[in-house]
């Protein structure tokens, strides 16, 4: 009888479980990155030596700048665009609605590698339409290349930040609107006054998961980039492909670190969004 | 007159990236099934004319095998992290407010924790100098002669860790809301705890439980890092097949050819899930529940 109201333990069992799997390898990298011996294997002694690499190694340097210029360009760019959308979306009433969510929403299911290789194909298409044309109306060569990157980027971000921005429309309150329209306020400057510092949480935290899926993103860079270009996940892959570098350890650990900063802020901004609904 | 202005707004604000998105997000997906009819040129390139060469070079042998591979590994890899996900919702959505935001962190952290550094931690963890290894050789479960990584079952453990927290968010968001307090009215009136799980808890949680699926299922159709870095030559999936196309053997238009199958397999499924949900919730409308 008493047994019977308990709880049962098992969920929490497999909650545990899941946890140790899922951050095992990740501190087993964090432990290999202090470890001095090149193979990860045994412990050898407590050394810094492979966070000094990490920090004089010059292309990882470019790669990181790289890396921060496309995430800040293709973050101002998505934001802006994708607060437009979910703006636009949640006011609009029409047919072309459906059509325009689709668009909004489904490219966040399709798989990065379809993303990645349909862009490939319509800038392969462009070029060999438009190249010489360009080349010779304006002297400029139409080529993969950061554009090209920057411009996948910004259409992966885009639909995060709108869906992200258009959850806390729907949580915002209409009566709000009313009542200043009542007292007489224009339409932009309720915007700008009542309807904007509502919704600022949603698009700050929008901003950050398109900063974090630009910096995070692999394939579909991959699939855009020119010959020359190098972003951090590029500079991982390759080196990876030569085995498993030691230095990688490092880097994974301040990847780590960034990661926990950034979840950890845009965690506060949802959760005050949460508590002020209650 | 004020509907006639705020539509006019709406247009305009909605534009850009109503633009934006079919220019570089409709087009491109359109262009992956037009350019499957191309041939290939001396580059690799798209050709000049029209075929159906490169669409019945599909044919290629080895290719049942790997359609086959990417279906099992995609379908064993949602089950896993549903099967988990779902208890982990349970317990996430009864704890108290504190512990329950320290979990959520810890999940959310690998989630967004760069996509090649958890692949890397895998190579770590899996390789054959690792701790782990020597670990299950020292108990005697393998042989020293076995290797971890380069295989399906690599590729298969990584798919799972990777898309578990994939598959918690969205059951969570839809526990999240439920009231506990109908379990314990269903035990007190006398049923078990797994049977109050079943019936109360679960159709409650369906929703959240197809969009995991969805969000499981279909990026792992479209696996690519994956099986490239901890799977070998005999565990190769669809995707990667699509980037051997395109980065090896230098051939677009089949590697457009193959992508449009597997868009096929994802477009499917998504409007499959939808219709069914469509039907479910007019089946729950005619008998009065919700």
């Amino acid at each position: 009888m008493k047994t019977c109201k308990r709880n049962s333990r098992f969920p929490m069992f497999v909650t545990l479980l899941t946890l140790i799997f899922l951050y095992v390898p990740l501190i087993l990298v964090a432990v290999a990155s202090f470890n001095s011996s090149k193979y990860g294997g045994a412990w050898n002694s407590f050394s810094l030596k492979w966070y000094d690499r990490l920090f004089s190694e010059r292309a990882i340097w470019e790669a990181l700048a790289n890396t921060l210029f496309i995430a800040l360009i293709s973050t101002a760019i998505s934001t802006t665009l994708g607060t437009l959308s979910a703006l636009a979306l949640y006011r609009s009433k029409n047919r072309l609605k459906g059509i325009y969510y689709a668009l909004i929403h489904t490219p966040l299911i399709v798989p990065d590698i379809l993303q990645g290789i349909s862009l490939l194909l319509l800038f392969v298409t462009l070029i060999n339409l438009g190249g010489s044309l360009f080349r010779r109306l304006f002297g400029i060569e139409l080529e993969l290349g950061m554009t090209t990157i920057i411009i996948a980027h910004i259409t992966f971000c885009m639909s995060y930040v709108a869906m992200v921005v258009l959850d806390r429309l729907h949580e915002f309150d209409h009566t709000l609107l009313e009542a200043a329209q009542d007292l007489g306020a224009s339409g932009l400057y309720t915007f700008f006054r009542v309807t904007l510092p509502q919704i600022l949480p949603g698009i700050v935290a929008g901003a950050l998961f398109a900063f974090m899926l630009s910096i995070d993103d692999f394939v579909i860079t991959f699939f855009v980039k020119g010959a020359g270009d190098t972003t951090l996940p590029i500079y991982i892959q390759s080196a990876m492909r030569r085995g498993t570098p030691a230095v990688i350890n490092a880097l994974s650990v301040v990847f780590l670190l960034v990661t926990f900063v950034i979840v950890f802020i845009a965690q506060k901004l949802i959760t005050k969004k949460s508590e002020s609904k209650k | 007159m004020k509907s006639w202005l705020r539509n006019i707004s709406n247009w305009i604000i909605g534009a850009p990236s109503f633009v934006w998105l079919v220019v570089f997000y409709a087009i491109p997906i359109v262009l992956v099934f037009l350019l499957a009819f191309k041939p290939v040129d001396a580059y690799g390139g798209l050709g000049e004319g029209w075929t159906l060469k490169t669409i019945l070079d599909l044919r290629n042998p080895s290719y049942p095998a790997i359609i086959w591979r990417t279906f099992w590994q995609g379908i064993v890899s949602t089950t896993v992290c549903v099967a988990v996900a779902i208890p982990i919702s349970y317990q996430l959505a009864r704890m108290n407010s504190r512990w329950k935001n320290v979990i959520l962190l810890l999940i959310i952290v690998p989630f967004w924790t760069n996509f090649l550094v958890r692949i890397y931690a895998w190579r770590v963890f899996l390789h054959a100098d690792g701790i782990f290894k020597k670990l299950l050789v020292a108990i005697g479960l393998i042989e020293d002669s076995t290797t971890l990584l380069y295989n399906q079952w690599a590729v298969l453990v990584v798919m799972i860790y990777t898309y578990i927290p994939f598959a918690i968010l969205p059951i969570y968001a839809s526990a999240e809301k439920f009231d506990f307090s109908l379990i314990d009215a269903a035990k007190d009136l006398g049923a078990s705890s797994f049977y109050a799980f079943r019936r109360v808890f679960l159709p409650v949680i369906s929703k959240g439980i197809w969009t995991a699926v969805m969000v499981v299922l279909i990026p792992a159709f479209g696996a690519y890092l994956i099986p490239d870095l901890v799977g070998g030559p005999s565990s190769e999936l669809v995707g990667d097949k699509i980037a051997q196309r395109v980065f090896i053997d230098r051939n677009l238009p089949h590697a457009s050819a193959l992508s449009a199958l597997l868009m096929l397999a994802v477009f499917l499924p998504m409007l499959l899930g939808k219709w069914l949900n469509h039907l479910r919730r007019r089946r729950q409308a005619r008998e009065g529940r919700i």
